[in-house]
């Protein structure tokens, strides 16, 4: 899966009197921090556009940018209808891992992990991105078997993947219990190293920063409400602040997918469901890795402010409240202080939800429609912050060709008729 | 968490129901040909209103008996349980049902035996 010739569009960002560097901190910290420049411009819509990209998520802000940076689409604009990153891009728990088992999920993941990798540098913004492993436990023989198709399957894609014992896992995770006696006894795990997390904010930010320096403009507090089209031909989109005239656009709207779709009269498989998470009191470092279960359907990991974060399964019926119910949390919790005993000390600070757009093969959507101009990206469920940077690449590339390169081919809305699908949901773990 | 009226059971906490997502969804039957495109309508596209949407449940944990309901998403206010087979009453869900693309999809429409005529 060797790509070197990966154009990774570092491009924003040269003058040297807007980089972020260790000399900028002191020259800022000599004047109390009290002249950093903005880190984007406050954009107004301009009448037209080349291209517009509707949502202010990572995946929306990262088009934009590769649109700019790679295909020199600088007259373009990102059209926010709340703050940036206030979607699912700021609620995630941000874990990134590239060990799915399907070579078309391998293509766009391991895709975007590659990025990742120089992501803080490409962007000159520290996005803290942290290699700190990302371990699967599994509770039953069922899924060890399944588990070992897997590691092989993500092998042969050229990924990394180690199985361990329980009594590896116990030498890496000190404070997990493996007892035999529990409810979801730990059976064994597989670890992809290269995995970890990232700050998701900074992910947003300087996706938007980079893009403003090429030009793009940035529209927050602005809901698009209707799309124009006269014929099969896009022509533009209506918004809270007007009539925006444009003939290409991007939908990177996450658990609205479908309240655009409808705009257009466009069908999706989407159902936009709640995924919650949660975080608890501050601690000192306990966890220096990321552990998921798919069978109890928890992940947590510590954040760097030291609050342990854990990610519940997705509810059960569909909803565009940021909330979610309470028995869905209370029985990740359940699962969670079974393997950790620590935990049941500590208190929660804070609980919430993002609207996630849940595919039926658990992958995502990389699609032009039958409206000509119109594109959707979506359909990345729970999780999709790990491939922010490789489906803004790839998305980019799409709207720029009006064609689908080979990363993004079999995510065409076609495999919905054509019945090829790619089914995620057992095989690459129910969540992240 | 929502209260759900199960219509032979009465009041019950959400956690003994199971959530069967769309209602009134046909099947289409086989003598009408289909296009690939009209299947997946039927198959894999799906309703997913920001409002009222009506969806299908079951009391999983009590009576096991399928009903359908009329819910608003961003509210989660229960406005209707009306039987399976029969479509909504209340204005609300009237209005849900009709707005629906699917009423007027080919799919939908093949769902009925095709008008065979009679010379
Ligand atoms: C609790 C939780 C935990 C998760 N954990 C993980 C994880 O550990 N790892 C992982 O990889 N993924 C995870 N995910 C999934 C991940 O967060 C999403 O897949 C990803 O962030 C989606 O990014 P996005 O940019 O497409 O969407 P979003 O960040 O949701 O952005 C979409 C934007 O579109 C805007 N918008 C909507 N409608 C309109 C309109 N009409 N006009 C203008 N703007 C509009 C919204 O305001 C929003 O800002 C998690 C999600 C949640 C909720
Ligand atoms: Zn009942």
């Amino acid at each position: 899966m060797a790509n070197t010739d990966l154009d990774r569009g570092s491009r924003a960002l040269t003058q040297k009197s807007k980089r972020y560097s260790i000399f900028s901190l002191a020259r800022n910290a000599a004047s109390y921090h009290q002249n950093w420049q903005q880190a984007w411009r406050h954009a107004d819509p301009k009448p037209a556009y080349d291209a517009v990209i509707i949502g202010g998520g990572g995946h929306g802000l990262a088009s934009a940018y590769y649109l700019a940076s790679i295909h020199g689409m600088t007259n373009i604009a990102v059209i926010e209808k709340g703050w940036l990153g206030g979607g699912n891009t700021g609620r995630n728990t941000t874990i990134i891992r590239s060990n799915y088992m399907w070579d078309e999920s391998a293509g766009i993941y391991e895709h975007a992990l590659k990025l990742w990798e120089r992501l803080s540098q490409d962007l000159n913004f520290n996005v803290m991105f942290s290699q700190r492993g990302v371990l699967t436990i599994t509770h039953s023989e069922h899924e060890l078997k399944g588990m070992s198709r897997r590691v092989h399957a993500i092998r042969l894609n050229g990924i990394d993947s180690d199985i361990l014992t329980p009594a590896e896992i116990k030498k890496r995770v000190p404070t997990i219990n493996i007892s035999p006696d529990i409810r979801y006894p730990v059976m064994g795990g597989f670890l992809q190293k290269r995995g970890g997390t990232a700050r998701h904010d900074a992910v947003a930010w300087g996706y938007a920063r980079a893009a403003d320096d090429l030009g793009v403009d940035i529209i927050q507090n602005c809901e698009v409400t209707g799309l124009r089209r006269n014929g099969g031909q896009i022509t533009g989109i209506e918004t809270s602040k007007g009539f925006i005239k444009t003939p290409k656009v991007g939908c990177v709207v996450a658990g609205h997918s479908s309240v655009l779709a409808d705009m257009a009269n466009i069908r999706l498989p989407i159902a936009s469901r709640p995924l919650q998470a949660l975080v608890s009191e501050p601690i000192k470092p306990i966890l220096d890795t990321v552990i998921m279960s798919n069978a109890v359907h928890m992940y947590i990991s510590q954040s760097d402010k030291g609050e342990m974060v854990l990610g519940a399964g997705v509810d059960k019926y569909n909803s565009y409240a940021q909330t979610g119910s309470w028995p869905v949390p209370e029985h990740m919790v359940a699962a969670a202080v079974d393997l950790f005993p620590f935990l049941s000390r500590l208190r929660m600070l804070r609980q919430w939800g993002g609207i996630v757009d849940t595919c039926p093969d658990a992958s995502p959507i990389i699609s032009k429609t039958d409206i000509k101009g119109l594109y959707f990206n979506c359909g990345w469920g729970t999780g999709g912050f790990k491939s922010t940077p490789g489906s803004g690449h790839v998305f980019a590339d799409l709207i720029a060709h009006d064609r689908p390169n080979s990363i993004a081919l079999p995510y065409s809305l076609k495999r919905f008729e054509t019945g090829y699908l790619i089914d995620e949901h057992g095989a690459a773990g129910v969540a992240h | 968490m929502l209260k759900i009226n199960c219509p032979i059971c009465g009041n019950r906490d959400e956690t003994e129901f199971s959530c069967g997502g769309e209602a009134h969804i046909a099947r289409p039957i086989a003598d009408n040909k289909l296009t690939d495109t009209a299947f997946s309508e039927y198959l894999f596209m799906r309703d997913n209103p920001k409002g009222v949407f009506l969806e299908r449940w079951c009391h999983t944990s009590g009576c096991r008996r399928w009903f359908n309901l009329a819910r608003d998403t961003i509210s989660h206010e229960i406005i209707e349980i009306y039987p399976m087979g029969q479509t909504p009453k209340t204005a609300k869900g009237k209005k849900a049902y009709q707005a629906n693309w699917r009423r007027k999809s080919k799919a939908e429409a093949a769902s009925k035996p095709a008008k065979r005529t009679v010379k």
